[in-house]
């Protein structure tokens, strides 16, 4: 019981984080309005992402140099569920944009940039459908997973600062931090952060463990 | 060998196999001004954004083609017998090189085949050949890489445009950025930025190639 002490965390923190999401008081803001409190869940679905990825490159890293299967199935795993985060992330954009920019795709630099890194790991998906000998498919999959980890961090944190974007934050609009999350915000913003990327490493584990045992099965 | 008197004598190799042969250069040019002339005929007249977008595709079809067949094209004999007797290091170096040889001269030909049948000049001609060169530095570092992770996953072109397209998206919007600017004639102070952008995104696949091809070429 005592090493599952983060799952329950993760687990109470989404449960916190949802309710009070829905039923406190956000500032009112023009045009945002009630769709203020889609920040508890879009915002957290892009950082989920990008620790599953992260992880996702340490287990590559890791079968490069020790060539345990464990890792690549790992390395799978993780991907899988943040393409789920990302693909979520988008949507709970999308939604978000149609509200506050009037078009849920509104053409945005970080939109567009999100999409394209979400490619790079489709790719990476396709790629290992591609190959059928394991060790092969292990080996390249994770090279390519490690080429592809700086073009996301590019995309996703670099280019949209170069051009102007309609999020807080880019060419010229004030970020959230400025002005209107307050520490009632804070205070839900934060801990929705923490509980979702507990609940996807959660969600992961579970992913490959589940993996590896048909896998051990079949043999 | 220590490793430059190696990719000296690969370059050389490359080269005088080229040589000989003549097939990837005039293969590609064949193809770009084929393509530019066939958008001739179907546009006559055309908007510079439109006539930018189009050297830009045209580029990139091309590149794809000249730079997989660095690994695509060699059979499986020669890549051991290359493995017996170079590093892997000195091998993706002397590839890289050969390539980014074979993409400037394709470039500097290709666009001014292009300036003359459309007719069109950027009014900052300088600046736009420097993103161009930019440009086929970019793309041959990038799919020299993606080439060398197809041919080993063996199953050729299809797969490189797929692994490829994500990652050098981001590249290209940087290049057709940059290129707009110089067709409008902006000061060139304003393009500093994109020209740093596409350096750093160089150096940084041309590090994570280095450290990635030695395991990717062991089989």
């Amino acid at each position: 019981m005592y090493k599952n002490w983060w799952k329950i965390l993760g687990a109470l923190l989404v449960i916190y984080s949802t309710i009070a999401g829905f039923l406190s008081d956000v500032p009112m803001l023009p045009i945002l309005h009630e769709s203020i409190r889609n920040l508890y869940f879009h915002v957290p679905m892009w950082f989920g992402m990008i620790v599953l990825f992260s992880v996702s490159v340490y287990h590559s890293i890791k079968f490069l140099s020790n060539s345990n299967p464990e890792h690549d199935l790992k390395a799978v795993e993780s991907v899988n569920v943040g393409v789920v985060y990302g693909i979520l992330g988008i949507v709970t954009g999308a939604i978000w944009a149609k509200f506050t920019w009037g078009q849920a795709w509104s053409f945005d630099v970080k939109q567009n940039f999100a999409a394209i890194a979400l490619l790079l790991y489709f790719a990476y998906l396709v790629l290992r459908n591609a190959i059928d000998e394991e060790q092969k498919r292990a080996k390249i999959s994770a090279i390519y997973n490690i080429f592809a980890f700086p073009m996301m961090v590019v995309l996703l944190f670099v280019l949209p600062r170069l051009s102007d974007s309609l999020h807080p934050g880019n060419g010229g609009n004030p970020g959230f931090n400025s002005y209107d999350l307050d520490s009632r915000m804070r205070a839900i913003f934060y801990p929705a952060c923490l509980g979702w990327i507990l609940v996807g490493y959660w969600i992961y584990t579970i992913l490959y463990r589940v993996r590896s045992l048909e896998k051990n099965n079949n043999i | 060998m220590n490793l430059s008197t190696q990719v000296k004598h690969l370059v050389k190799k490359e080269l005088l196999l080229e040589w000989r042969s003549k097939y990837a250069l005039n293969g590609v040019l064949l193809y770009v001004v084929s393509t530019v002339f066939v958008c001739f005929l179907s546009f006559v007249s055309i908007e510079i954004i439109t006539w930018n977008a189009l050297f830009w595709i045209i580029m990139l079809f091309a590149s794809i083609n000249a730079v997989s067949k660095s690994f695509l094209q060699e059979s499986k004999g020669r890549h051991l017998y290359i493995y017996t007797i170079a590093s892997p290091i000195a091998l993706i170096i002397s590839k890289t090189v050969y390539n980014v040889l074979l993409m400037l001269v394709l470039t500097i030909i290709a666009l001014s085949f292009h300036m003359v049948v459309f007719g069109r000049v950027p009014q900052d001609l300088p600046m736009y050949l420097l993103a161009t060169l930019l440009g086929s530095l970019s793309f041959s570092t990038i799919f020299t890489m993606i080439s060398a992770i197809a041919s080993k996953a063996g199953n050729g072109g299809m797969l490189m445009a797929i692994l490829g397209f994500p990652v050098i998206i981001p590249v290209l919007v940087v290049l057709i950025k940059l290129t707009k600017n110089a067709i409008d004639g902006l000061d060139r102070s304003v393009s500093w930025d994109e020209v740093g952008m596409l350096l750093v995104i160089n150096v940084l696949v041309m590090a994570v190639s280095l450290l990635l091809f030695p395991y990717l070429w062991r089989d």
